[in-house]
């Protein structure tokens, strides 16, 4: 099977010079869903703000076949999407409708086709009946709804959710994972609500200092470096040695 | 918030509810230029003027004393300008001028309080307003919410450290100072992140323009009537 996307040897420096990526190697198959795991401050996001263009460092990057550079931005932008961590700075338009219509008449729809498109996107996220509503009047649930739909009204291939689950109620995490198990498109999620990617990953990759550390089945990461959301685990040896180097 | 209310005022049904905004912005044009071009002293044209306003925040339905209260906000700016005037030796100016900015708010208020602010931004696009006022407009209104909010969540926050304490104004100053500065960073920041999103829905530099709707037939005889009689008031002898 042909990646959907491959990433290789990504290198990036933010402008204060912290190195935040170091040699990122990563792919991702159709369909598939990966967790990227990690410390604060591991890459994590910064390496998915590569996927579409929204940074650019060293190394390449295909996605869908195209390589990811300022030619094929508008292109890789259709094909990735991303779901911010903050719900309110995806939501800029006045109404919902809008703001979903914002990504589809970018890619050239006329308003019509826009706004279909949209009402579609709002139905397959169960928020059809908001249309007319200002983004700031939604419940934090509801916001995080609206911009997925947002991003699925551009039909992309692969959704990148960065820490989906924050501001979100445990009834609003069990509503997300139902609706993201339907979607039938490749997800890459940011997280570090470890239970909310064991219900939907297959595989995780493991980041610490801008490095890939471990890319493995879910359960084997979150066994081997005792990533989990419970506190009273015993430590694994694998985990002390890592929280040594870290000093955390 | 204030533009919460207005929101609310907006989802109303009343004859101008009704109108397009495109009608109301132009007759509101047309009451602002004729205020403005009335020389000071005109006593019984400024009185006409407060009835046509009257008269718009009765069909408008929307409370009228909050609405009237409301307008005020503009009074503490125009009497510092007023009060100028007034000991420049120019009396009939000073009065002039608090009578305008307060009937220019209230018929301001008129047209906001009975139009969604989306449909008023798709008004003043279709009539030429540049694109970049309206794209400012657009965010200021969207994130005046969330920026107010953070703002009461650092207050909150330095309150529950003690920040209400009585300190020296000195003290209260430079907190007071320390504290805009971070919210500016921030409204930064979240600057930043919403660009970095439109971007990732493919913003290209222009945001996408919105259907205005159909102007139909009663919107521009109301339009038309409203321009009509503010232009004979103005102008007719009396």
């Amino acid at each position: 099977m042909e990646f959907l996307v491959h990433a290789r040897d990504i290198h990036y420096q933010y402008e204060d010079g912290t190195k935040a990526l170091d040699g990122v190697n990563f792919y991702l198959f159709p369909g598939e869903t990966v967790a990227l795991l990690g410390a604060n401050g591991s890459g994590k996001t910064t390496f998915a703000l590569h996927l579409n263009g929204l940074l650019q460092g060293s190394g390449e990057i295909d996605v869908c076949g195209m390589r990811v550079g300022k030619a094929t931005l508008a292109s890789v932008r259709a094909k990735v999407g991303m779901v911010f961590q903050d719900s309110d700075e995806q939501l800029f338009m006045p109404t919902v409708l809008e703001d979903v219509a914002f990504g589809p008449m970018n890619l050239g729809m006329s308003r019509m086709e826009a706004v279909v498109k949209a009402t579609w996107a709002l139905g397959e996220v169960g928020m059809d009946y908001a249309l007319d509503k200002a983004p700031y009047h939604l419940s934090a649930g509801e916001k995080k709804r609206v911009a997925l739909s947002g991003v699925l009204a551009m039909n992309p291939e692969v959704l990148v959710l960065d820490e989906p689950t924050t501001f979100l109620d445990p009834p609003g995490r069990r509503s997300l994972v139902h609706l993201l198990r339907k979607l039938p498109q490749a997800k890459l999620i940011i997280t570090h609500d470890v239970n909310f990617a064991m219900a939907l990953a297959s595989r995780a990759v493991f980041f610490e200092k801008g490095k890939v550390l471990a890319d493995a089945p879910i359960d084997e990461i979150v066994r081997r470096f005792d990533w989990t959301a419970g506190y009273d685990t015993l430590a694994s040896d694998e985990f002390l040695r890592y929280s040594a180097q870290r000093r955390f | 918030m204030h533009h919460v209310i207005l929101e609310r005022w907006a989802q109303g049904n009343s004859p101008l509810h009704l109108r397009d905004p495109r009608a109301k912005i132009l007759a509101l044009l047309a009451y602002l230029i004729v205020l403005a071009t009335t020389p000071p002293g005109a006593t019984y044209r400024i009185v006409t003027y407060a009835i046509v306003a009257l008269a718009g925040v009765v069909m408008s339905r929307l409370p009228i004393l909050s609405l009237l209260t409301r307008a005020g906000v503009v009074l503490p700016f125009s009497f510092t300008f007023a009060v100028i005037s007034w000991f420049g030796g120019e009396h009939l100016r000073a009065i002039a001028l608090v009578e305008k900015t307060y009937l220019s708010a209230v018929a301001v208020l008129i047209v906001s309080g009975t139009t969604p602010l989306p449909a008023l931004l798709r008004g003043f696009e279709s009539l030429g307003v540049p694109r970049v006022l309206v794209s400012v407009i657009q965010f200021l209104y969207r994130y005046l919410f969330v920026i107010s909010e953070q703002a009461q969540h650092m207050r909150l926050a330095a309150v529950c450290r003690g920040g209400a304490r009585k300190t020296s104004r000195r003290d209260r100053f430079q907190s007071a100072a320390g504290a805009l500065g971070v919210l500016f960073a921030r409204s930064y920041a979240r600057a930043d992140g919403i660009h970095r999103a439109m971007l990732a829905r493919g913003y290209n530099g222009h945001l996408p323009v919105a259907d205005a709707g159909r102007f139909r037939i009663a919107d521009g005889v109301f339009a038309a009537l409203t321009i009509l009689v503010l232009t004979a008031l103005r102008t007719l002898p009396y």
